[in-house]
């Protein structure tokens, strides 16, 4: 038996096919989840991609964030059920308060797309087992909104509990606080990031690399173990 | 029927590029003096029925859940007709 994974798409969302792709290619099983529909299919675990969803009006994820799909999200994320927010799903992520903080306009004000280097921090969430902690990897970054912003308060928790999972190496892409690529929840089900590991799962394309493939790998580990 | 207008800002220690870029613009242009802009966003609601304590308090919360991100932003609420504010958020 394989697990099933759930990835949304809201009007707007451009990588829910690559998604699924990439959960396929790790060895589970990608069910479409449409954002109109509160029924989450019985999935193990669920992906929200990247993309524009409803063109990023008033804030990038605030309006996604009361479809009817992020109802049923956010109840059962509240009751352990993983989530990985990539991108437009990470903003998502912060708009529903499933993750600390706020996501603003890139610094340098521009669209941003580029091979990043980023350290992982946390190895140890739903969705980074199988990488090691301290590991430098290699994922595509593209976006308008990255800048990862909290107060210090806020900072300095995530960083005392071990909740920075990501953080960009070399360059700061965006104006990210504290160099700060992906983060956390306290209870490690729920993880969001800007970079997209899903566009690195297959040597062709991407970064010629497969470092975003222990995203899937780590959650059907997880759930097939569980 | 009135209009209230939510006004919506970034919190004052959060960085505004968008606003130093107008800023930066500014002498260029010919304008002096202006030291800092920072840039927000206006709503302005048509109510229907009147704009009493309970209208004013749904869209209290219509500003903090949705208009808003509290965790980034400030906002706050006022009938325009009226010249005084009816409502500052906290």
């Amino acid at each position: 038996m394989t697990a099933r994974i759930g990835v949304v798409t809201f009007p707007g969302s451009l990588d829910d096919h690559d998604a699924q792709r990439a959960i396929r290619l790790a060895g589970a099983e990608p069910v479409a989840l449409w954002h109109k529909d509160k029924d989450l299919k019985q999935v193990d675990a669920v992906v929200l991609p990247g993309g524009f969803s409803y063109g990023d009006y008033l804030r990038a994820g605030a309006i996604s964030r009361f479809s009817p799909v992020m109802e049923s999200v956010i109840e059962q994320a509240k009751a352990g059920l993983p989530v990985l927010g990539i991108c437009n799903g990470f903003q998502i992520l912060t708009e529903a308060h499933l993750l600390p903080g706020g996501m603003l306009g890139n610094d340098h004000l521009h669209f941003i797309c580029r091979d990043q280097k980023l350290r992982v921090e946390n190895a140890e969430t739903s969705w980074t087992s199988d990488y090691r902690a301290g590991q430098e990897i290699h994922i595509p970054l593209k976006n308008m909104d990255g800048r990862f912003v909290a107060d210090e308060y806020t900072l300095d928790k995530l960083e005392a509990e071990g909740r920075v999972v990501f953080r960009y190496l070399d360059f700061n892409p965006n104006g990210s606080l504290r160099d700060i690529a992906g983060i956390t929840n306290e209870a490690g089900n729920v993880v969001g990031l800007m970079p997209h590991p899903e566009h690195a799962v297959e040597p062709l394309v991407g970064t010629g690399r497969t470092d975003g493939l222990p995203f899937f790998t780590s959650i059907l580990k997880k759930l097939v173990n569980a | 029927m009135a209009r209230v207008v939510v006004d919506v800002m970034l919190k004052p220690e959060i960085l505004d590029p968008q606003g130093q870029a107008v800023q930066r613009a500014l002498p260029r242009l010919g304008f002096q003096g202006i030291s800092d802009v920072r840039q927000g966003k206006r709503f302005e609601l048509e109510v229907d029925g009147p704009v009493d304590e309970a209208a004013l308090a749904r869209i209290h919360d219509l500003a903090e859940s949705f208009l808003a991100n509290t965790v980034i932003e400030d906002f706050t609420v006022k009938v325009e007709e009226a010249a005084e504010v009816a409502e500052a958020a906290k």
